[in-house]
């Protein structure tokens, strides 16, 4: 199609027009701005010295390599090695170390503690909390009520093993479902849970055979978690004599657990960290002032 | 020739309505058949906006006695606005939805209790709500109803078709429908800005390929001798997307009563293609699509002719060649090959130059009319949408470089980039557009009320600058202290320290976020009243042309 409309001049800039008009649209003839076109052209040069230098267009069954013989793969890798070795010296030491004689080696426990803080925040705190106070159902691992025992060695199975999961040598105790189950009747539960209460501080319900109950604690609780309620840490049962409760002191919360029980799983961390790190989370998790 | 035909009903309507029968029949029986109860409620819907097509079709038969629409009136073109009021109202309702959605999800990061332990309002099927509703609703609508009011009078002819353009605004819209409330049900194919499901994404390639055939139809009933740079991008905009569309959703529906299905790419080769078409969505559907607008509404509004006709031919061969090579940049560091992840960033940075050239076009039109930002807040709106644009599209390449990837990816950072470029760029540009459509629109001699707009433009601009500010420092902080360790070599921060360091700057985002939806509620009602109660254009007087402000 031949341009058939007349040029103009625009007046405001001086400059002509391609003669076009689109619904009162013009078009000024400018030419390209300079700057834009040279910085355009220093991009272009950029990338191709780029695709020189580094691997960057495909061929039939490979690659350019790039003269630089760059390989991101192998830099990635160099890195990660580089990093283990910086390591190792110390992992190597803490691993051949026993776990009672790290707290007095200094250097030896400054490495436990810096590698259990960092272990413990990605893989313990999103449960235990980032202080390791827990939550309802979590433990708390700061104070010195243990469910599994809190020596350094105890610590360290737990963490290894894991609590009621798939590992050979993970740790089970599970409590009954005494109401679930219909093993005592919602009366018997009361009771038991009214005498659990009265030992512990708690306050009870009225007209409650506090009696009764205390005969039922002896026949059904008393195996696992003691004769005076001071817990089996063996079986995993724990202290109902302790200032917290895994899943809530109250009246209430007793009465739940022992009618429908729940029983909270820890990962076995053997399969997932390396062994110094698991023995590093044990001093640090032992150092947190519960430790036995 | 539909003229000698008065009388008889056409063969685009009854094509139109046999088609939607079979699918309401379709439908039907998908819906007694399935059991997935998802796919029952969106074949029942499905099944009731055909069938609502077909009545309307019918009602529209019978009210005018099947005559022809006549392509001129007084010698004038007889425009086809109806459609285009219908986008630019879907606009604004899908646009205030999506930026509350948005709102909603800020305030969710912030608080998580705000998630409410809800299935259908978690941040996992709510953020991508939010995505959808922006882009798709809001923007494509924006896109939908601009381009066929440009298209018509850059052409100086009425879009073809009687059914057709209301088959596409309403056919996009009934998708928008299906995909969002797929969404909140939770039916998602799980690719990001995809997320759709396999027969949505069907319905909105059959929609597509239409929109495609009404733009082309107008472009080739056209009175000018040239076709308008805004019609070029508009067009690169749709014949893309198709392209990207499909490809990236090529799936295997597990049966035609499931709403689930496979896709058909695997592995690296998979996440690729995502990238390429996340890439070129963003690139072809957001700069693309709005590069159009712009090139019509500044120049229009501004009354100046464009600024360089060259850089306008030179900016979008080069923009259409080399976005579509920079998708890789999104993979750097994963499973996906150097060499491609390299191609990607350089690609990227030959990208720089070609996008600041709709930048320059549209800052330099405004030569000689500098002096209306002071008077036209809604000039303004568009010039500063300009300005973001150029200062995304700089940002873009170069946090595609691996070196400043490192530290970028996966952080804020990218939500910051990609707000600027989404509030500041697409969402201003589009408020400007349609500011300037509704009085053209409704034939009012103006808005309502410059001063809120004023108030709009200056609320949402402290809400665009907190929001970006906020994210820029959250994750430049974020991928710092995820990059720390200590003197013996191990991780200073535990990833909740870096969660809880960002709280404070989600809070303010979610300010930032809050402003700008305010300034939405604010445009919503100006337009209301301007539809409303604005004052009526006189029949025969039209929009100044560009060169006759300056004599």
């Amino acid at each position: 199609m031949s341009d058939t409309h007349p040029k103009e001049v625009d007046q405001v800039s001086g400059v002509e027009t391609t003669g076009h008009e689109w619904d009162g649209l013009k078009e000024l003839n400018n030419p390209l701005p300079k700057w834009w076109l040279y910085l355009f052209y220093v991009t272009i040069v950029w990338a191709v010295i780029y695709w020189v230098l580094y691997p960057s267009w495909p061929l039939i069954s490979s690659y350019t390599t790039g003269v630089l013989g760059s390989s991101q793969r192998a830099e990635a890798l160099a890195a990660l090695e580089e990093g283990v070795a910086g390591r190792s010296q110390f992992a190597d030491q803490i691993v051949a170390t026993p776990l009672e004689d790290i707290s007095s080696d200094q250097q030896l426990l400054q490495f436990a503690m810096a590698n259990g803080r960092a272990a413990f925040g990605d893989n313990c705190a999103p449960c235990h909390g980032a202080g390791g106070t827990g939550f309802e159902g979590y433990p708390n691992l700061q104070d010195d009520t243990w469910i599994w025992g809190g020596t350094l060695d105890d610590i360290h199975t737990t963490l290894l093993h894991g609590i009621r999961v798939d590992n050979d040598d993970a740790r089970f105790g599970e409590m009954p479902a005494y109401g679930r189950d219909e093993l005592l009747t919602k009366e018997e539960i009361s009771q038991v849970a009214n005498y659990v209460a009265s030992r512990t501080g708690l306050e009870t319900d009225e007209g409650v055979d506090l009696a009764a109950g205390e005969t039922l604690y002896v026949d059904n609780c008393a195996a696992c978690h003691g004769d005076n309620l001071e817990g089996i840490q063996d079986v995993g049962a724990p202290s109902l004599m302790s200032a917290n409760y895994l899943y809530g002191k109250s009246l209430d919360a007793i009465k739940a657990q022992i009618t429908n029980p729940r029983n909270g799983v820890m990962p076995a961390w053997e399969d997932r960290l390396d062994p110094a790190t698991i023995k590093s989370l044990t001093v640090y998790v032992h150092a947190f002032g519960g430790g036995q | 020739m539909a003229q000698q035909k008065t009388g008889l009903v056409s063969l685009e309507e009854g094509g139109f309505a046999i088609f939607l029968v079979l699918l309401a029949f379709a439908c039907l029986i998908v819906a007694g058949k399935t059991f997935d109860q998802v796919m029952a409620f969106h074949a029942s819907v499905g099944a009731l906006f055909a069938a609502l097509g077909v009545f309307y079709i019918f009602k529209n038969y019978f009210d005018d006695g099947g005559q022809a629409i006549p392509q001129e009136l007084d010698g004038k073109p007889n425009y086809n606005i109806g459609p285009i009021k219908f986008g630019a109202i879907a606009a604004m309702f899908w646009g205030i939805a999506g930026f509350t959605v948005g709102l909603v999800i800020a305030l969710q990061l912030a608080w998580p209790a705000l998630n409410f332990d809800l299935p259908w309002t978690n941040f996992g099927r709510l953020r991508p709500l939010h995505t959808s509703a922006v882009i798709f609703a809001f923007g494509g609508n924006v896109l939908l109803a601009t381009s066929m009011y440009v298209v018509q009078r850059t052409c100086r002819a009425r879009m073809p078709g009687k059914i057709l353009p209301w088959f596409v605004i309403l056919g996009y819209n009934a998708f928008i429908v299906i995909a969002g409330t797929g969404y909140l049900l939770g039916a998602t194919q799980g690719k990001e800005y995809a997320e759709p499901e396999w027969y949505a994404d069907l319905w909105l390639t059959i929609v597509w390929v239409f929109y495609l055939l009404l733009f082309l139809g107008t472009l080739w009933k056209r009175k000018e001798p040239y076709i308008y740079v805004a019609n070029w991008f508009y067009l690169a905009f749709i014949v893309t997307i198709a392209v990207l569309h499909i490809t990236n959703n090529l799936t295997i529906p597990v049966s035609i009563y499931s709403t689930q299905s496979v896709i058909v790419w695997a592995g690296v080769q998979d996440a690729m293609v995502q990238w390429w078409y996340g890439h070129n969505a963003v690139g072809f559907f957001l700069p693309a699509g709005f590069l159009a607008i712009m090139y019509y509404f500044i120049p229009k509004r501004a009354a100046r002719p464009v600024s360089s006709y060259r850089l306008s031919i030179v900016h979008f061969w080069a923009l259409i060649f080399i976005y579509i090579w920079a998708g890789p940049h999104h993979l750097h560091y994963t499973a996906l090959p150097q060499w491609a992840s390299t191609l990607g960033a350089t690609f990227s940075i030959i990208l720089w130059m070609p996008s600041w050239g709709g930048m320059i076009n549209g800052l330099m039109t405004l030569s000689g009319a500098w002096d209306k930002l002071r008077t036209d807040p809604v000039l303004r709106m568009m010039v500063v949408s300009v300005a973001f644009y150029g200062m995304s599209t700089f940002e873009g390449p170069l946090m595609s470089l691996r070196a400043v990837n490192s530290l970028s990816h996966y952080t804020d950072w990218t939500i910051g980039h990609v707000h600027s470029g989404a509030l500041g760029w697409v969402g201003y540009i589009s408020f400007g557009a349609i500011y300037c459509l509704v009085p053209w629109l409704w034939n009012k001699k103006g808005l309502y009320s410059l001063k809120l707009v004023n108030w709009h433009f200056w609320l949402s601009t402290l809400g665009i600058v907190l929001y970006i500010t906020a994210m820029w420092v959250s994750g430049i902080m974020q991928g710092l202290m995820w990059r720390a360790y200590d003197s013996l070599g191990f991780l200073e921060y535990s990833f909740v320290e870096t969660v809880e360091a960002m709280h404070p700057f989600y809070i303010i985002r979610a300010l930032g976020g809050a402003l700008f939806v305010v300034g939405a509620l604010i445009m919503a009602y100006n337009l209301w009243m301007t539809v409303r109660h604005g004052e009526a254009e006189e029949a025969d007087a039209l929009p100044a042309g560009s060169l006759a402000a300056a004599e």
